[in-house]
């Protein structure tokens, strides 16, 4: 099931490419991953659990979560979310951990020396916050390396189809999706190499990384590097939590507005902050009905006017409710619904089912920190910035030193304020490798300036608060 | 009171609105976002600085009725999609409603269709007047109804009918 009219993304009809799928023959299209191909054929079921052997889809669609990994031409563990898909692949299920082929095994795993990239800067992740530090460590001469493990550039800028708020030099007014193509036009003319499909796998003292791209390992030897590898979407413990049909609302927007496929029939969402909001009026402009949203606080999170503009279409926001379980064969059928008195406790006997094939989480993000961790950066658990980040500096410098991080792995926020941060990150990143001037000084004030602009009102307290932990954590 | 946090649904008394005077005498925006969120197009667009956004980004933003002229800049680059227009110096008292509307397919001009209010409810028909949407309007077109007067203030989307 594809989107054919939409009113803020083209569609055109694209190549076929087929390939099959536990030896049944798929029709995709150019420029589908594996998954996006396979939801479009109405298969929602991509693997089983290990132990129980349940059946599960994935939950987040951008290469984090695991549980679409099959095997693809005799390869196991490959996440099918991140896997463009190409003519004639064979595809199927995985049942087990899965075994390498042999000539796996021959290959990477018995050198003792892999091709080196040198750089002046590596950054990991090329979305808003990573293609900003490229663009502004570029302009001061460095020469930068992105990596990033999807194949298409931008990060979650490539679903954003409503409008950013902000300043004009947050790009307010403009369609994410659109500011994520003038982001990589940026990149063009200056020394910015992006590899997509690679991932970053670890870190090593000094400033160097492994990565893997095509199946090989690399190394990178840089002399700083900015981790922007952004966040991951919250889980929630309800009963059926693992059904098929429940997916984070990310999953859904990437599914709907990247690869136009229409994702579900029926959406019961669940958190009203923007996040929630934003995907619900999108599941409208692709054709799909949304049954309500859930939110268990008392109040509604998301900017008034997203919330408004979502209930004048006719879908209600239901504060102090909460989703008590998933129900379904194999599949989500509904929701079981329920509201919530003022201690957060179930109101018994105000359950009701609704019918949904879709039930969307839109309950917070978590940054994506492992590789800081991993480096040895001191890290922090800073509920207002969404879990554990590194503690960084006014340069966005971590506690190891030529490591830098940037966007929502530095605290969760808007991608206006990763685009800051990252511009921050780069240019700190730049002036430690060839000093300072008053144009870098400037720089830097600016970008301050707007952070602390972006910041302001009671939607930007939490973040404050968050980076004042941080502060005093530095003491 | 108006219950907009729990609901998402504001109430008149949550905004300020154009004298019925102002409102007489020909196309005026309204403006229905009340929260101090950090975004200021609506200011940098109009063409009569009559949006203005004092000091702090975040500060919500203000109208000189006097000044605008409703010519609808401001309507299809709110990233919120929180402005309206209304006109009631429409003859057999009549009102025009200007709607920022990003779904598909558009109606066509002539096209009667269910006029809805903040809560999502159908309240009436509405005809359309016209539909702007130039390339500058960056894919939210704006819509303009004609609806029955008592209802401008109240008619702020619409759905075309089932057919």
């Amino acid at each position: 099931m594809r989107i054919v009219n939409h009113p803020i993304l083209d569609f055109p009809p694209q190549k076929e490419i087929h390939f099959t799928f536990d030896g049944k023959q798929i029709t995709a299209y150019e420029g589908d991953t594996i998954a996006s191909a396979l939801h479009a054929a109405g298969i929602r079921v991509l693997s089983h659990s290990q132990r129980l052997h349940h059946a599960r889809g994935f939950f987040c669609a951008i290469g984090k979560c695991s549980s679409c990994i099959m095997e693809v031409d005799g390869v196991p563990n490959v996440k099918t979310c991140l896997v463009p898909v190409k003519e004639g692949m064979i595809v199927q299920s995985q049942t087990g951990w899965g075994k390498l082929p042999d000539h796996y095994c021959q290959t990477d795993h018995q050198r003792k020396e892999f091709p080196i990239k040198q750089t002046d800067v590596a950054i990991v992740g090329a979305g808003p916050a990573g293609l900003s530090a490229a663009i502004y460590a570029a302009r001061q001469g460095a020469k930068v390396l992105v990596m990033d493990e999807n194949h298409l550039i931008g990060g979650q800028l490539i679903k954003q189809t409503h409008m950013f708020f902000g300043s004009k030099e947050h790009y307010a007014r403009t369609r994410g999706i659109d500011i994520g193509k003038k982001l990589v036009e940026q990149c063009q003319g200056h020394d910015v190499e992006i590899l997509t499909n690679c991932s970053v796998i670890g870190y090593f003292h000094p400033q160097q990384l492994a990565a893997i791209k095509d199946d090989h390992l690399f190394q990178v030897d840089a002399k700083k590097v900015i981790i922007a590898t952004g966040a991951s979407e919250n889980m929630l413990t309800f009963v059926g939590n693992d059904l098929p049909g429940v997916y984070g609302a990310g999953a859904i927007q990437t599914l709907m507005n990247v690869y136009g496929v229409i994702p579900a029939k029926r959406v019961l969402m669940v958190g009203a902050g923007n996040i929630g909001v934003i995907v619900s009026y999108q599941l409208l402009q692709a054709g799909v009905e949304v049954a309500a949203v859930v939110e268990a606080l008392p109040t509604i999170s998301a900017y008034q006017v997203h919330a408004s503009k979502l209930v004048r279409c006719g879908v209600p926001i239901l504060t102090s409710h909460t989703i008590q379980r998933a129900y379904g064969n194999n599949r989500v059928e509904g929701a079981t619904i329920v509201q919530l008195d003022e201690k957060w406790q179930e109101i018994s006997g105000n359950e009701r089912d609704v019918e949904v094939d879709t039930i969307c989480l839109s309950v917070g993000l978590n940054p994506a920190s492992e590789i800081l961790s991993q480096a040895g950066c001191r890290m922090i658990y800073i509920p207002e910035l969404g879990g554990h980040v590194a503690w960084h500096d006014e340069n966005m410098e971590t506690t190891v030193k030529g490591i830098y991080v940037a966007g929502d792995v530095a605290g969760i926020e808007e991608a206006s304020s990763a685009m800051l941060e990252g511009r921050m990150a780069g240019i700190a990143a730049a002036e430690s490798l060839k000093g300072s001037s008053d144009e870098i000084q400037g720089l830097k004030k600016e970008v301050r300036k707007g952070l602390k602009s972006l910041r302001e009102g009671p939607f930007g307290e939490k973040t404050r608060i968050g980076e004042k932990k941080m502060q005093e954590a530095s003491l | 009171m108006s219950h907009y946090l729990q609901n998402g649904i504001l109430e008149l008394t949550d905004l300020t609105i154009p004298s019925t005077e102002r409102r007489k005498k020909g196309r005026v925006i309204i403006i229905e976002c009340v929260q101090h969120i950090p975004c200021d197009p609506c200011a940098n667009i109009c063409p009569k600085g009559a949006i203005t956004i004092e000091g702090e980004i975040t500060n919500i933003p203000q109208v000189d009725f006097d000044k605008c002229n409703g010519c609808g800049l401001c309507l299809a680059n709110c990233p919120g999609l929180a402005i309206f227009s209304v006109d009631e110096s429409l003859p057999n008292n009549e009102a025009e409603v200007g709607i920022p509307y990003e779904f598909r397919p558009l109606p066509e001009v002539g096209e009667v269709v269910d006029v809805i209010n903040r809560s999502g409810q159908i309240i009436g028909n509405g005809k359309v007047l016209k539909v702007r949407n130039p390339k500058s309007y960056d894919r939210t077109p704006v819509i303009y109804l004609s609806v029955p007067q008592e209802l401008s203030l109240e008619v702020r989307f619409l759905k075309r009918k089932e057919t």
